[in-house]
């Protein structure tokens, strides 16, 4: 029979989808039906547990790192030491760097908060770990008295030689740190307070002595966590992993485990060059899965968007029984 | 005090008539009128309700059950417990693969509600509140990530700073901060997804389930007055 | 159990990674996926029992 078709709109009209159904009802036992899908459910939540498990990859200490790729860890911690690495030149919340942060245009929102997490490379990761000691190097002095300038200028030099002696493409694989290697030059007590630094890590004494710097119930992991991502080691696992940005790392997991896949689209963006590519990835991403997920949330306002469902007619499937029988 | 009107057995309870007075007694007034218990707890569905689509919201919930039941005996013991203990291995394992379910049956609930048009007929806050338990949920699936305290946590944490840092929040959403982010995952999203999930449950129950398109007072189904299997009423 | 916390990781395995190019997805996520478009389909197509009968 031909007849207006009804309206997609999410109004309550006087039409049969805004009245209470007045026709033919079946039985239905909501507890009974709540019941039996606990424990269908159940059942199938503990197959896979059994069958699955789950992973479990230990956690990257700073000990790990320093035995594993001495050579990297050295090379991060001269940048900790100077400020050059990505923490230390992050911006907020992080610390104060002009120009850093990303933003859309004249809107840049990543220095709105401040720098609510303070923090100093150069004292939080190496001077300061190196200070409790029984025996703090006496290059501490050293390094303390000297101009800024003085200091960038030996990290500088001493970086370049590093880079050098240990490109940066082979340096996650190499397991020792021979400072025979590394070139001559004018590098003050940066040597010295570095290769320090690994002999503490390696000893596993560093770990802890960054951790306490919150306290001693700090549950904050941020320099931890900030000091492994300055590295090549820590990411080259992750790489390894299929974990990283630009691999779909966002939805993955470890080994073959189902990670989070309802992140697909946000994983997606990373990968169009345009955007994934871009200085300011990040806020382009976020920003696009905000307005996604506030257009999905409005589908019942959009015109044409909420008409597809009778464009495509799947809905004659799930109700083929009533309209089989009208 | 005022005094209702006391319902026949069988009967819905009638609106009340009398015109009440407090907050409390308006605020009883207007759900009994919205959600009365016959609504809330009926024994039929409407004819059309005869699909295996039908099950999945069902599923999700029943999978949320079990990230719950997992999750405190998980919370109970300590992070590190499913490091060092087999059973704790287990529980951890259930506790991934629940959250797995979860979301594969809420995804195929989504999908069905958009293809059946679900917000007709006034149901525009029964999808909405739908869509903000999906997105609650994933920040809450995302949370849980970062407490596993192992090598994906902290990669994690690394790389999801970024996005959070670059919108402002980082200061406020640490991601490398365990503390804060247990109290997020434990606490403040459980709490929201279960709310949340409620008030779509009771919206269900005081829309009813959506009729199928195009519909027609001409339907047999609505035309027939053969006996229901239920006792009528009106909704 | 120190052991267990402290242990230094072994081969992080990356898993097995299907698709071309820029475009990978790793097994478990696939799966998961397909999973779900399979139940949506079967959810549509499998007959219901007749009304009458609770499901």
């Amino acid at each position: 029979m031909s007849k207006e078709p009804a309206s997609m709109t999410w109004r309550k009209k006087d039409d049969i989808a805004s009245r209470p159904w007045k026709g033919r009802k079946r039985e239905y036992d909501l507890f009974k039906e709540l019941t039996v899908g606990v424990v269908v459910v159940g059942l199938l939540v503990i197959g896979f547990a059994a069958t699955f498990g789950s992973p479990d990859e230990p956690s990257i200490t700073l000990k790990a790192w320093a035995v594993a790729a001495p050579a990297d860890f050295v090379t991060t911690a001269t940048a900790e030491l100077g400020g050059t690495s990505a923490t230390a030149t992050y911006g907020a919340p992080y610390n104060s760097t002009a120009g850093a942060g990303q933003s859309i245009g004249p809107i840049s929102l990543s220095g709105l908060s401040g720098v609510q997490i303070p923090i100093n490379t150069s004292v939080d990761l190496v001077t300061g770990p190196l200070s409790l000691q029984a025996n703090p190097p006496s290059e501490l002095a050293q390094w303390n008295s000297a101009s800024a300038d003085q200091q960038a200028a030996w990290v500088t030099a001493y970086s370049d030689a590093l880079t050098a002696a240990y490109p940066p493409d082979t340096i996650a694989a190499e397991t020792t740190f021979d400072t025979t290697k590394v070139a001559t030059g004018d590098y003050g007590p940066v040597p010295a307070l570095t290769t320090g630094l690994l002999t503490m890590a390696q000893a596993g004494a560093l770990d802890g002595a960054i951790q306490n710097e919150g306290g001693f119930f700090n549950l904050d992991y941020t320099k931890s966590i900030l000091f492994l991502g300055d590295g090549t080691y820590f990411v080259g696992i992750a790489n390894g992993a299929h974990l990283t940005g630009d691999q779909w790392g966002m939805m993955n997991e470890t080994g073959n485990y189902p990670g989070q896949s309802w992140l697909w689209l946000f994983s997606f963006w990373y990968q169009v060059p345009v955007i994934g590519g871009a200085a300011n990835a990040d806020i382009l991403v976020v920003g696009i899965m905000l307005v996604l997920t506030v257009l999905l949330a409005l589908v019942p306002f959009i015109p044409g968007l909420r008409t597809i469902p009778r464009w495509i007619p799947l809905h004659k499937l799930v109700w083929k029984d009533y309209y089989s029988k009208r | 005090m005022t005094t209702t009107l006391e319902p026949k057995a069988g009967e819905t309870a009638a609106p009340e008539t009398e015109e009440l007075h407090t907050w409390t007694g308006k605020t009883r007034q207007w759900l009994i009128k919205v959600l009365p218990s016959d609504k809330l707890l009926p024994e039929g569905q409407p004819s059309y309700v005869a699909s295996w689509i039908y099950v999945f919201g069902m599923g999700a919930i029943a999978s949320l059950v079990y990230i719950i039941i997992s999750g405190v005996i998980l919370s109970l013991n300590g992070p590190a417990w499913y490091h060092v203990s087999a059973l704790g291995h287990f529980v951890n394992s259930t506790h991934l693969w629940s959250v797995e379910l979860f979301f594969i049956f809420m995804v195929v609930h989504l999908w069905g509600k958009y293809w059946m048009a679900a917000w007709r007929g006034g149901r525009v806050l029964t999808w909405i509140t739908g869509v903000v338990s999906f997105a609650v949920s994933i920040v809450a699936g995302f949370t849980g990530y970062l407490l596993q305290t192992n090598f994906d946590s902290q990669w994690i944490a690394f790389q999801a700073k970024d996005a959070l840092n670059a919108v402002g929040i980082g200061a406020w959403f640490n991601v490398a901060n365990l503390g804060q982010i247990f109290m997020w995952h434990i606490v403040l999203l459980p709490l929201a997804v279960a709310v949340i999930v409620a008030l779509h449950v009771v919206l269900i129950r005081v829309h009813g389930v959506v009729p199928p398109i195009d519909a027609a007072e001409t339907d047999a189904q609505l035309t027939e007055t053969a006996a229901a299997h239920t006792e009528g009423g009106a909704r | 159990m120190l052991g267990t916390l402290l242990a230094l990781p072994t081969d992080i395995t990356g898993g097995t990674y299907f698709g071309f190019g820029n475009f990978q997805i790793q097994s478990g996520n696939l799966i998961v996926i397909v999973v779900m478009l399979v139940l949506f389909v079967l959810a549509l197509v499998l007959p219901f029992p007749g009304s009458g009968r609770s499901k």
